[in-house]
């Protein structure tokens, strides 16, 4: 390994594709007949291939989660401190698999890849995939990778709720779930931010209906305003405040429109940078896969009764200045699973930096989420 | 691995394969104590600085507040529930009690005895608010906001028909003497208690 990278991280990573060619059926009613899944892996199959732990990204993830594509980076993986030899998704003990999920703009197919019925880029004509939709999909890459079962799946977020997913769906193939700052469906206000995004993105003129690459362009404009709005809900108050506070950029006030606060000038740094890298069309599906995730609507809404069949162990997990996906959400899912009998153990983290404390290499969350990721190790290598 | 002394009395009550919700589990040693066995359940704490013990000890536990009851758990769906040296800490103890016979079908529960006599010595003679061995804190840093004797308890019992089936009433050193059977209220520093509904 170069000198360079971190002796804790996994290094140098290439992704991998995965081609599909059997026709996936979709919540929708539509059905792909063939896509791509891009991944990253890091550690090794064990010989049983028993040792599996599946990533799953949220909204603005993709299957980087750790380690470096070259030297030149600047940043790692999104998960990075968390993921690596010797952190708590061991890579020395576990084999982690993290995809991009499809329809998203990575690599796996999504509105940014080529129809291979018109040999056109998708754009909005992709289907809306669900999270029922990721698991079958994730299932798929489990099946060529030769894994059975999942030692866990682990996410935060709409991560989380994969996670939840997947225990719900496909019980025998996953003995443990991690669902961290996750939610069992959204509440109104959460769909209401997810709405403005989509109403800031979609009334941009640069959107063309969801065409703008037929017009060479982007919309620029209203993805940076969704991620601004996004990004707020992500951190609290508090956060905000420690790291900003009222602080001009200039040291003076202009009386004028232009950016004055800290604040103002991060976020427009954030939104703009971000345009540049994610796909307006992916934003809009993602957001609305956050919608329609409802796993108790199969089963006339009660919570309880959906999480019957489950069989993993659970380890859930909230943030105390988490709003968007506050401690009481992750209760609710916890008292399903104590309703319903289940092995489910409930952490909440003492935190400031909001719904993104998820990412954060927080003492006690690393404490509690490693200790349980090392009995799951214990559990899979014996 | 011993138990201490007050666990090892619960231990005793409870049957092998019982199903058990330990409130204030602290480290877990209890339930991990009870796994060998087979009793399964579910350990509550408030502060998550020992979860990582519990979950090394092979324990489900949830970081939960007492004070807000249990209306996470259906009626009788643990064949015990235990609340050991917590209920004088407890906003509503009366509220948490009935909780307890809500969701168990027998309560264990343990506390430290105001009626022992070296408190009724302290605050009659020194006219201060007593500290001791069971009771180390001052007044205004004591977590113990409802202080109860065993005279007291047996009477909210007694108000909520609720039927005392088993007690245990020890000294500091968690040994049972005769000042104590003779006059429980006056010599013993800890009881345990174990309870049932009344039958409808």
């Amino acid at each position: 390994m170069p000198d360079n990278l971190p002796a804790d991280s996994v290094g140098l990573v290439n992704p991998q594709t995965l081609r599909i060619t059997e026709p996936l059926a979709l919540d929708c009613g539509r059905s792909l007949s063939q896509f791509d899944l891009v991944y990253e892996t890091y550690g090794q199959l064990n010989a049983d291939k028993s040792n599996a732990v599946l990533i799953c990204h949220a909204l603005s993830g993709d299957h980087h989660a750790a380690g470096y594509h070259s030297l030149d980076d600047k940043k790692p993986g999104w998960w990075d401190s968390a993921i690596g030899p010797g952190k708590v998704i061991d890579t020395n003990k576990f084999f982690v698999v993290c995809p991009n999920n499809l329809g998203g703009c990575k690599g796996s197919s999504g509105p940014n890849t080529l129809n291979p019925e018109t040999g056109k880029l998708y754009g909005p004509d992709f289907p809306i995939v669900t999270v029922t939709d990721w698991v079958n999909s994730q299932a798929i890459l489990a099946d060529s990778l030769g894994i059975q079962q999942w030692a866990a799946v682990i996410g935060g977020s709409l991560g989380g709720m994969q996670a939840m997913q997947w225990a719900i769906s496909l019980p025998d193939r996953v003995r443990h779930a991690l669902i961290i700052a996750a939610a069992s469906k959204l509440s109104a206000q959460n769909i209401a931010f997810n709405e403005v995004a989509r109403t800031a993105i979609k009334s941009d003129p640069d959107f063309h209906n969801g065409y703008y690459a037929e017009h060479d362009t982007l919309p620029r404009q209203g993805l940076g305003l969704a991620r601004m709005l996004g990004h707020i809900t992500y951190l609290s108050d508090e956060a905000m405040g420690q790291k900003f506070g009222r602080e001009l950029r200039s040291g003076q006030i202009h009386y004028g429109y232009d950016v004055e606060f800290q604040i103002e000038s991060y976020l427009r740094y954030q939104s703009s940078s971000f345009v540049e890298r994610f796909d307006a069309n992916t934003y809009l599906l993602m957001t609305k896969a956050l919608d329609y995730f409802d796993p108790a609507k199969a089963f006339d809404d009660d919570l309880n009764a959906t999480m019957k069949g489950i069989k993993a162990k659970t380890l859930v997990m909230s943030f105390t200045s988490d709003w968007r996906f506050s401690p009481l959400r992750s209760l609710e899912i916890v008292d399903a699973l104590l309703s319903a009998g289940k092995q489910v153990s409930y952490a909440e983290i003492e935190a400031h930096q909001g719904h993104d404390a998820f990412l954060m290499p927080i003492p006690r969350y690393m404490e509690i989420f490693g200790t349980y990721m090392q009995l799951v190790a214990k559990e899979v290598n014996s | 691995m011993t138990l201490r002394v007050d666990l090892q009395i619960i231990s005793d009550w409870i049957p092998d394969g019982a199903s058990v919700l330990d409130l204030g589990c602290g480290n877990g040693t209890l339930l991990h104590h009870l796994q060998d066995r087979s009793v399964t359940g579910y350990g509550l704490e408030i502060d998550n600085s020992k979860f990582a013990d519990c979950l090394r000890a092979g324990i489900n536990v949830i970081q939960a507040d007492l004070d807000e009851g249990l209306s996470q758990f259906a009626d009788q769906s643990f064949d015990y529930v235990i609340l050991s040296q917590t209920l004088q800490a407890i906003k509503r103890p009366d509220f948490l009690l009935q909780e307890i016979m809500r969701v168990g079908r027998n309560g264990i529960i343990g506390f430290p005895n105001f009626g022992h006599w070296q408190c009724r010595w302290q605050l009659s003679l020194s006219g201060h608010m007593p500290v001791s061995k069971s009771l180390p804190n001052h007044w205004f840093d004591t977590p113990n906001i409802h202080l109860c004797t065993i005279r007291d308890f047996e009477q909210l019992c007694r108000d909520n028909h609720f039927n005392i089936t088993n007690r245990s009433v020890v000294n500091h050193a968690y040994k049972d003497t005769l000042a104590i059977r003779l006059l429980p209220n006056l010599f013993g520093e800890t009881a345990v208690y174990l309870v049932q509904n009344q039958p409808k």
